[in-house]
């Protein structure tokens, strides 16, 4: 049932070319547009192009789960399959399935359009970024599908990204050096899980290895991802009032 | 009320479902046998839904009993045994119609060929690579109407399934739930269109929560001494207006 869960997801995504398009080119854009933009600044590239590859993924299917569980929820086909014989963690397994393999593509080509097209140095560490970038996307899909349960229309859904996904944005590092973050903003920094991810991504291209701190950021993502999952989980209830 | 001895098929006993601070299901208790199509009229708002979600064992917040072929409703066996089909036609509107078939076929566990058998049956042959977004209305509800018969299960709840369809297509219907029935399936089928209450063997007539009266067409109108259900439910309305008055 996960399996058929899966591709019922990819199925709608294939109806919907214009979805699939956006979700691959506009990151490749995106990191086009920043490389023109440090063109002089090689340095500053390679500092803000290798977390963006993680980042792309979560963002992307932070909007996507959301919005596709909330119109699971809202058009009756959500209560229609919790009266049938499936379990929920079916629904979510499918979804992470269906969507892990879209960050799949969707970061294996970011990778090489930046690598290739772009001179952006992963330092041989490519299969690993693709990696955590995929364990981002995870991460962005649970919590869409927690935050999906907040939300009554679409419009609520999608201004739950500020909410949610933005503060991880300015806290994680990306901005400035977290030592210099006042006490409490870097407690709160601690506390959320793109830092991880962001921290592991940029110790990955600058040739750490898959060992220590990297297993240790990669690992709390993880657990993270599998919380947040939980948590979503725990919003699909068979009995509704 | 209509106590059997039999156990019957749907069994509540002073059934109540608590939402959003009022009583949506107030003490409401039948005994329904097996192999008949059960009509469940009421107007608008009065419970309908709830107790058929309450059936099908995703409604909240209910006391009382209710037993489905013999079960406690919302055990998990009962998900085998039973369809549901919601109000709106619960299907995936990007998939084709053979695509939400063939996704609810394997969540269901019937067998491929009946996806096929399934589309032929409720007349959408031709129909099967388009979108269920491209439909119309009545299409999209026997779309609906399909992924409840796929199970072929012993007890179907179906929502409203023939409201806002053409009165030929809703004859349709009706006499395919005749033929079901006949096959041994108990079909409970909610309406609030009191002329379609001819088609069914037994009514429940729901007002504000409760059981007006159960039984069968025939039987409501002589009891009332009128010639039409309609006219039964008003004098029924009427009479229990009496007695709560007094």
């Amino acid at each position: 049932m996960t399996g058929a869960t899966a591709r019922r997801v990819l199925r709608t995504l294939r109806h919907d070319p214009r979805t699939v398009a956006l979700l691959l080119l506009v990151p490749c854009v995106l990191m086009g547009l920043f490389r023109w933009l440090f063109d002089n600044a090689p340095a500053a590239f390679q500092h803000i192009g290798v977390p963006l590859l993680g980042i792309f993924p979560l963002v992307s299917m932070f909007l996507v789960s959301s919005i596709t569980m909330l119109r699971e929820r809202r058009s009756g086909t959500l209560e229609r399959l919790m009266s049938m014989p499936i379990h929920k963690l079916d629904v979510i397994g499918g979804y992470a399935a269906a969507f892990g393999a879209v960050a799949v593509v969707q970061a294996g080509l970011v990778c090489l359009v930046s690598t290739l097209g772009f001179g952006l140095d992963l330092d041989g560490n490519a299969v690993g970024l693709v990696g955590l970038a995929v364990l981002n996307a995870l991460l962005g899909m649970a919590l869409g599908l927690f935050v999906s349960a907040f939300a009554n229309t679409e419009f609520q859904a999608v201004q739950f990204f500020p909410a949610v996904v933005i503060p991880q944005l300015v806290l994680c590092g990306i901005l400035g050096p977290r030592d210099l973050m006042a006490g409490p903003l870097q407690w709160l920094s601690d506390a959320l899980p793109l830092t991880y991810a962001y921290d592991g991504l940029t110790r990955l291209a600058s040739g750490g290895a898959f060992a220590g701190t990297v297993a240790a950021d990669v690992l709390i993502v993880a657990a993270y991802s599998v919380g947040a999952l939980l948590l979503g989980s725990a919003t699909l209830q068979r009995r509704t009032p | 009320m209509l106590w059997d001895t039999e156990p019957g098929v749907l069994v509540a006993r002073d059934l109540r479902v608590r939402r959003a601070g009022q009583y949506a299901l107030d003490g409401v208790s039948f005994a329904l046998q097996r192999g008949a199509v059960i009509g469940l009229f009421g107007p608008s708002g009065c419970g309908k839904t709830t107790l058929m979600r309450s059936i099908v064992g995703v409604q909240r917040n209910v006391t009382g009993s209710l037993s489905v072929l013999g079960l406690p409703a919302g055990q998990p066996e009962l998900r085998h045994r039973i369809a549901y089909t919601t109000q709106a036609p619960a299907t995936y509107a990007d998939l084709t119609v053979h695509e939400n078939l063939e996704y609810f076929a394997a969540i269901t566990g019937a067998p491929a060929p009946r996806v096929a058998a399934t589309i032929e049956h409720v007349g959408l042959s031709g129909l099967e690579h388009r979108t269920v977004a491209s439909l119309s209305g009545g299409q999209q509800s026997r779309v609906s109407l399909g992924v409840a018969l796929l199970a072929d299960a012993e007890v179907l709840i179906l929502d409203e399934p023939t409201v806002g369809l053409d009165p030929l297509l809703r004859i349709e219907l009706w006499s395919l739930f005749r033929q079901l029935a006949g096959a041994g399936r108990t079909l409970l089928v909610s309406s609030h269109v009191l002329d379609e209450a001819a088609h069914c063997d037994l009514l429940v007539l729901m007002r504000d929560g409760r059981i007006l009266a159960t039984g069968a067409p025939a039987d409501l109108c002589s009891r009332t001494g009128t010639t039409s259900i309609e006219d039964a439910f008003i004098a029924l309305v009427r009479r229990g207006d009496r007695v709560n008055a007094s």
